[in-house]
């Protein structure tokens, strides 16, 4: 583990550590949700998923799990992708959340024009997640292998499509991209 | 059937760009303002024992506890084909996590608190944990002392005093001949255990009772309206009538037959009806999801087979032990189902089957993608491969000798339908190059080739019905209401191309609505890969029914010959006057105005409906012969190469072909996608996912952790989807289903693959990296 990530881990732990050996208790935490500030009362043991789900009215991002393994959850927290049934609401407070709804100020994405062409999706559920996960590898690694695209998605799960469909659309726009510029 | 315009194209999805920007809405997405509550469900921690007494007094104090119910508020049996299943444990329960009570609660922390204070005092039974605990001269136990008090269809044949709840025979030509006839007999025993579907949303249901006393459940559901037939049923002394409960269906992520019937749904049905005047919400953690929901049966195979020196089969004889679990109000009939069907898909004229549906303490069996056929396929292709192998013969050769063709009698006395099975085997050896010799010259890679074949039937009551109404809007563009339930398929689209064809209207131009019971028609299920074929047939009888209308209007108000009338380009055209050009957005709304300035015509509507009149369950309970419980067969073949490490027993796949005969592929991008999918799934099955349960029945894997199903990293180089088409005569355009079918051949293909690679015959499911790389140290 690189030791800022060291840091950060160990960082979290202890803020977990407190938290978890407290009563529960209200805090009013005040975070950037897709570019918007946001104030909300929250509770010391919620997680950001139930808060933006069943407080903010953001249902895109799903709970499938509860345990960090599937990643319908995912959302980014400021530049990286996160689980958010993993993080709890006020671990949030003064950063910035990113959901798909956010990914789109400007419509639909290249990226979800890539997944539409190429059926990389069927029931859905797992989808949003799956977008936020490929566009934030996109960002940190504009041309992925094949291999690098298979890791980027491994913690997604997805039942429907045998993810080949999934690959084959991030593949397309990553090539039709490059054609552009 | 020349020139289609819209069927048969890659249509891109019509829900798309809902699902891509996730404003798809699923049930728990869903709000339902302040006054939900919530429930949370109080579980059996035996597998096998009798309720003596429950203490709710604890729970009841919690601040924040609305309600607690328990079996005695709820004392109802129900279920799908025979009525098994109760709302909450009564004095007995059956496996470990069965629902005891629950506690309806303001919020759900404090409802799951409570469920915890609730005090169950049991009587422990000994479990009876596999098939050969429950059968047999002394099993250990009776699990359904009233089994022969239950309700149940005309075509299950449960034994009283047992744990057998259903046992279908098969019995045709003469065994003695048959084997007499052979140059050799072959036996074998092959396991698979119990799966679990695993679609990423969990289950959720709510229900909310208003205070005139309508009931409308909102449910992940692949069965809206044989939820609401069932709740019916099973509410049936609080004196609901169909017409007062509603089932609306959201969308669904991912089903695989999880969400097919009833199961958790009826708990949110029947506690609305404690809390009149407010919703309250059921929703299944991923725990619940795997321990109480249905999971695919286990079945224990025990297979003999007669075959000639030249590779053809005279005679099958084969029993199938299915471990049905606690309830098999749906079970049962997947054991039906491929006790019908367990020849697989080839000829062979002498036949035994018994097929036993038996009562075990793990929890309910159901349907899984294959109904049946997916898990009796495994012993079947497993076992014809070691013979092909034992008389010398390639084992695609032995399939195409022994292949079904149209016109041969099925294992209940049919006729096999139309199919383009020999074009899918040769297509599927041609894909992955059979006949070449491929070698690693790494010395720890062994390679290896496999083939299967598949087929399955849809698997539904003989008149099991699809309807769907059609209605233009003012603009020309058309919104069909069905009760199909798009779970990923991609049927949606697919009724769209059906009524664009028909009415010459795009796909995308129109738009298809998914189920509310009180304003859809009826649909059976989603379920048995029909919906393309029973659902497709009534929405094209239902844009046929709109087409018709437009005729007569155009007769009627514009004297029109309509024998030259036709639709094209989103309006109607005359063969007899090549100026005639009245676009459908001028008249399907407001209808034509005359000389004199009245109007003909109005808003049109079509309707359509589907039953297949030809189907029969009943047969002689003795020998299976004389119905027609079958509508049709799809059929198919995949083949598959696959690299072995040695030192790990890691199994790589570099190659695999299947080829599915669609009878006609109305979306080819849909049918590779259910290829694809089929594949990856059927792959978990064989190398990764394995149920474990302890010795007292408790599922010890109940998360994504510990049963691992396959994620991008565990995915083939290259699959190769092949559509074969050999027309369905009552299709819609030819198309039958092939959804579930697409996972059926995999795991024996893979197991045959193995085998190929390294010698080694592996009987029994997963065969995981630790399962080879010991097999290959002993």
């Amino acid at each position: 583990m690189p030791p800022a990530a060291k840091n950060l881990f160990e960082k979290r732990f202890l803020d977990l550590q407190k938290l978890l050996f407290k009563e529960i208790k209200m805090y009013e935490i005040t975070f950037t949700l897709n570019g918007e500030k946001r104030i909300v009362g929250v509770q010391s043991n919620e997680t950001l998923l139930d808060v933006l789900r069943y407080k903010l009215g953001i249902t895109s991002p799903k709970s499938g799990c509860e345990r960090g393994d599937c990643g319908t959850c995912t959302v980014k927290l400021n530049s990286q992708i996160v689980k958010s049934c993993l993080i709890l609401a006020v671990e949030v407070n003064g950063q910035e959340v990113l959901t798909i709804e956010g990914l789109m100020k400007e419509g639909f994405t290249p990226l979800q024009e890539a997944f539409l062409e190429h059926n990389s999706f069927q029931c859905g559920y797992c989808t949003p997640g799956m977008v936020i996960t490929a566009e934030a590898l996109l960002e940190t690694n504009p041309n992925p292998t094949d291999e690098e695209i298979k890791e980027g998605l491994s913690g997604n799960l997805c039942r429907c499509t045998g993810y080949i469909p999934i690959i084959e659309a991030i593949k397309d726009h990553v090539k039709k991209r490059g054609a552009e510029q | 059937m020349n020139d289609l315009k819209y069927v048969g194209k890659p249509s891109p999805r019509i829900e798309g760009k809902e699902k891509l920007t996730g404003a798809t809405r699923f049930v728990d997405d869903l709000d339902f303002g302040p006054g939900l509550l919530y429930a949370a469900i109080v579980e059996s921690s035996y597998a096998h024992a009798l309720i003596k007494n429950i203490d709710t007094s604890r729970a009841e104090d919690v601040p924040g506890v609305v309600k607690i119910v328990t079996g005695k508020d709820f004392p109802y049996r129900f279920g799908l084909y025979m009525h098994d299943r109760y709302v909450f444990a009564q004095d007995r329960v059956r496996f470990i996590g069965e629902q005891v009570g629950a506690v309806i609660a303001r919020d759900p922390v404090t409802a799951k608190k409570a469920a915890a204070l609730v005090e169950v005092e049991y009587e422990e039974l000994e479990p009876l944990l596999s098939v050969y605990d429950a059968i047999g001269e002394k099993p250990k136990g009776i699990i359904h002392p009233d089994l022969k008090n239950y309700f149940h269809v005309p075509w299950f044949f449960p034994r009283a005093d047992t744990n057998i709840a259903h046992l279908r025979k098969i019995r045709q030509g003469d065994m003695e001949k048959g084997f007499e006839e052979a140059d050799f007999i072959f036996e074998d025993e092959f396991i698979v255990p119990r799966y679990a579907h695993c679609a990423i949303e969990p289950h959720g249901a709510v229900g909310f009772l208003d205070h005139s006393g309508r009931l409308t459940v909102w449910t992940a559901s692949q069965s809206p309206y044989t939820q609401r037939h069932l709740f019916t049923q099973a509410l049936e002394p609080l004196g609901f009538s169909h017409k007062d409960i509603r089932v609306i269906s959201p969308a669904v992520g991912g089903g695989f037959g999880g969400k097919a019937g009833v199961s958790m749904e009826i708990l949110a049905a029947a506690l609305a009806t404690v809390v009149k005047g407010s919703p309250v919400k059921v929703l299944w953690s991923r725990e619940q999801e795997f321990y109480n929901t249905y999971q695919r049966q286990g079945v224990h195979a025990k297979l003999k087979v007669g075959v000639k020196n030249d590779g053809t089969l005279t005679a099958l004889e084969e029993i199938l032990y299915w471990d049905a679990g606690a309830y098999v109000e749906y079970g049962a009939n997947v054991v039906n189902a491929a006790g019908l069907s367990a020849t697989g898909p080839y000829r062979i004229p002498n036949l035994k089957i018994d097929s036993v549906c038996i009562y075990t303490n793990l929890p309910p069996g159901g349907p899984y993608r294959g109904f049946g056929y997916s898990e009796f396929i495994f012993g079947l292709e497993s076992h014809f491969n070691e013979i092909a192998k034992k008389l010398n013969i390639d084992p695609v050769e032995f399939r195409r000798k022994n292949a079904i063709r149209e016109g041969d009698t099925l294992a209940y006395g049919g006729k096999m339908n139309p199919n383009g099975l020999l074009e899918a085997i040769d297509k599927v050896a041609e894909a992955i190059k059979w006949d070449k010799e491929i070698k690693s010259d790494d010395p720890n890679i062994v390679m290896g080739k496999g083939i299967s074949l598949m087929w399955k039937a849809p698997a539904m009551p003989p008149n099991a019905a699809s309807s769907a109404f059609l209605k233009f809007n003012e603009d020309g563009s058309v919104n069909i209401l069905v009760s199909a339930k798009e779970i990923g398929q991609g049927f949606l689209t697919v009724m769209a191309q059906i009524a664009a064809e028909v009415l010459s209207v795009p796909p995308d131009r129109i738009r298809v609505e998914e189920p509310d019971t009180d304003r859809n028609p009826y649909e059976w299920q989603t379920v048995a890969s029909h919906i393309t074929w029973g659902c497709g047939n009534a929405v094209k009888r239902a844009a046929e029914d709109a087409r018709e209308q437009i005729f007569d209007l155009m007769e009627r108000a514009l004297g029109k010959k309509r024998d030259a009338l036709y639709l094209e380009d989103a309006m109607v055209k005359s063969h007899d006057e090549t100026d005639f050009k009245l676009p459908l957005k001028d008249f399907v709304i407001d209808g034509i105005m005359m000389e004199d300035g009245t109007w003909r015509g109005g808003p049109i509507i079509g309707r359509g409906m589907f039953m297949p009149e030809f189907s029969s369950a009943l047969s002689d309970p003795e020998t299976g012969q004389g119905g027609k419980p079958n509508v049709h067969y799809t059929v198919g073949a995949a083949a598959i190469r696959i690299e072995i490490d040695k030192q790990t027993g890691r199994i790589k796949v570099p190659k695999v072909a299947l080829a599915v005969d669609a009878g006609k592929a109305i979306n080819p991008a849909m049918v590779k996608g259910q290829v694809i999918g089929g594949i990856i799934q059927g792959l978990g099955t064989i190398l990764y996912e394995d149920m474990r349960f302890d010795e007292k029945g408790k599922l010890l894997n109940p998360n994504f952790t510990d049963y691992k199903i396959p994620t991008s990293m565990d995915i083939p180089d290259e699959i190769i989807p092949i559509i074969v088409e050999v027309p369905q005569p009552d299709g819609p355009y030819g198309a039958r289903g092939i959804g579930e079918h697409t996972m059926i051949p995999v795991a024996p293909m893979v197991a045959n693959a193995i085998e190929d690679a390294l010698g080694i015959r592996i009987k029994s499911m997963p065969i995981t990296a630790e399962k080879v790389a010991l097999s290959l140290s002993t």
